[in-house]
């Protein structure tokens, strides 16, 4: 369990974390979103103890970061902010200095480290000096020190920045399959991430938080939460379907984009839309590619909160 | 103590890993022969002990030691590994006697390649070794106050340059405190026991009753300390800012 009690921070005037509590339990993949500067990495910093709070508290299964901050970091598996790390160690070599530090012995230690090693696909890189690897192998060099030791609570900010689109896949594989039986709290700006890992979203924006929801929760806010895309086969019908959809009773408003040939109908609070608009379509001989129905537009919630 | 010993470990590899540990150890010797032969007279005085030798190690030190000792935090703080090692289930405490430790290993072993002078002036005559030992041992100890003053001064800055210049400075004003030219501004008008008070603080005196052979707990209880009191405020200095 992460608790986080009233937790501030305050530098001189400004308050990079104001007064932020929450909750989070095991089997919790918890995505941690707001804007660059909004206090993500501040708040990660005094949860694994490298920050200490101004006012409130926080602790890790038990273990308050401040006044028992020894057992909270032996809990705790932390991957910092850009993951660094000492650049003239070679790969193996740091990883043994964290197993050194993290108290790794015997048997369970060359089993934990070959787990790392192959689950992040170190193994080539073993022997090259941390200094002359690419920003991928970095970030997961960082992520493998996070996990070495097997935490029951991890803490990763921006895991998975600086990778490429494969790479990210295999880390969020990564964080899922190690969801089942731990707690963890991933901070990013990629949305779409969210979706993919997370069970439940905080947004903090200036210091507070300003939505705590799951993630369909979350699209649900949207205005595009039920809306129907449709795009158009033939662009000249564009004009005459605008006009039909936007007469739909339970339609709010539609949306057009004509390079796209895309038409985009809006519900009115609460209704639902896709029966009405897809009858529309076959009544008015309208021909389309394609049309869906929309979740909701996780970035355009982001932006509207945080804005 | 365990996380000391694997700390001490990694920072002595990490010299090793670049030119940094060679470089030094070069010019630290080139500059101690330099001192013994040709500032010392070492052939001149026709003596066979290594006086021109210890004499001008305080001096060799003042530069030498910040050079190696500005990194230790600095470094961390730039590179931000200093975040990965706070966040460790570390003691505080554990860290900075580490690389302190570490710092004053490798020191040791700079000092230790010096043996061929010891060698020389055994051919040469027939010393009191007994008192070269006990100079070696000033020696070492002076470097530990110096270390610990720089170890200080790195915690304070990401900037190791700020940090070189920091270490000269204050290491700087505790030799001077047992110089002449500084106590004779006192003796004129202070009373005694100031001017003893400063000349105590100071790393000359002790060391140089040390190089002399005569090895006095005082003596050793000063480097002791002083290294012990700037290692704490290394900590105190880091645990108000980890995130400077």
């Amino acid at each position: 369990m992460i608790k986080t009690d009233h937790l501030t921070k305050h530098y001189g005037a400004l308050k990079a974390v104001d007064d932020v509590s929450f909750q989070v339990g095991a089997g919790e993949v918890l995505g941690f979103l707001g804007p660059n500067g909004a206090g993500k990495t501040t708040t990660m910093r005094m949860l694994a103890g490298f920050v200490t709070p101004t006012a409130g508290s926080a602790s890790i299964c038990g273990h308050d970061v401040v006044t028992d901050a020894l057992a909270a970091k032996t809990a705790l598996g932390y991957l910092p902010e850009g993951a660094p790390s000492y650049g003239e160690m070679s790969v193996r070599r740091f990883l043994d200095f964290i197993a050194d530090l993290r108290g790794l012995e015997g048997a369970r230690r060359s089993a934990r480290l070959e787990h790392v090693i192959e689950n992040l696909h170190l193994s080539a890189v073993l022997g090259q000096t941390i200094d002359t690897l690419s920003k991928g192998f970095r970030r997961r060099v960082g992520l493998a020190q996070a996990i070495v030791h097997d935490p029951p609570v991890l803490i990763l900010d921006e895991p998975t920045d600086g990778l490429d689109p494969n790479q990210k896949h295999e880390v969020r594989t990564l964080i899922n399959d190690m969801a089942r039986d731990k707690i963890i709290i991933i901070s990013t700006h990629i949305l779409e991430e969210v979706d993919a890992v997370c069970t439940r979203a905080i947004i903090i924006s200036r210091g507070r938080i300003v939505a705590d929801d799951t993630p369909a929760g979350l699209a649900a806010r949207s205005r595009y939460h039920n809306a129907v895309s449709m795009q158009l086969a033939d662009s000249a019908q564009l004009e005459s379907a605008r006009v039909a959809v936007a007469a739909l009773p339970a339609v709010a408003q539609v949306e057009v984009s004509e390079r796209e040939a895309r038409l985009t109908a809006l519900p009115r609070p609460g209704a639902l839309i896709l029966p009405a608009v897809s009858e529309l379509a076959a009544r008015a001989g309208l021909k389309f590619k394609e049309l869906h129905l929309e979740a909701g537009r996780l970035d355009e919630v982001f932006r509207t909160i945080t804005a | 103590m365990h996380n000391v010993g694997i700390i001490t470990r990694r920072e002595l590899a990490s010299y090793f890993a670049t030119p940094l540990a060679y470089v030094f150890i070069l010019i630290f010797l080139l500059l101690a022969n330099a001192f013994t032969f040709y500032l010392g007279g070492f052939y001149e005085r026709g003596q066979a002990d290594l006086a021109p030798f210890f004499t001008f190690h305080p001096w060799l030190y003042l530069f030498l030691i910040p050079a190696l000792s500005m990194k230790l935090w600095a470094e961390e703080r730039k590179s931000g590994s200093i975040e990965l090692l706070m966040t460790q289930p570390v003691k505080l405490w554990d860290a900075v006697l580490g690389k302190f430790l570490a710092a004053w290993i490798f020191t040791a072993l700079a000092l230790a390649l010096t043996f061929p002078l010891w060698i020389t002036v055994n051919y040469l005559g027939s010393p009191d070794n007994g008192a070269i030992l006990a100079a070696y041992l000033g020696s070492l100890l002076l470097a530990a106050g110096f270390l610990a003053i720089g170890s200080c001064m790195s915690a304070l800055t990401r900037n190791q340059v700020v940090a070189f210049i920091l270490g000269v400075v204050v290491c700087f004003a505790f030799l001077l405190a047992g110089f002449p030219m500084v106590l004779d501004l006192f003796r004129g008008w202070a009373p005694q026991a100031l001017v003893e008070a400063i000349a105590s603080l100071s790393f000359l005196t002790h060391f140089e009753s040390i190089v002399k052979g005569v090895i006095d707990v005082r003596d050793l209880l000063y480097f002791a300390m002083l290294a012990v009191f700037f290692l704490l405020a290394t900590a105190v200095t880091l645990d108000l800012r980890k995130d400077l």
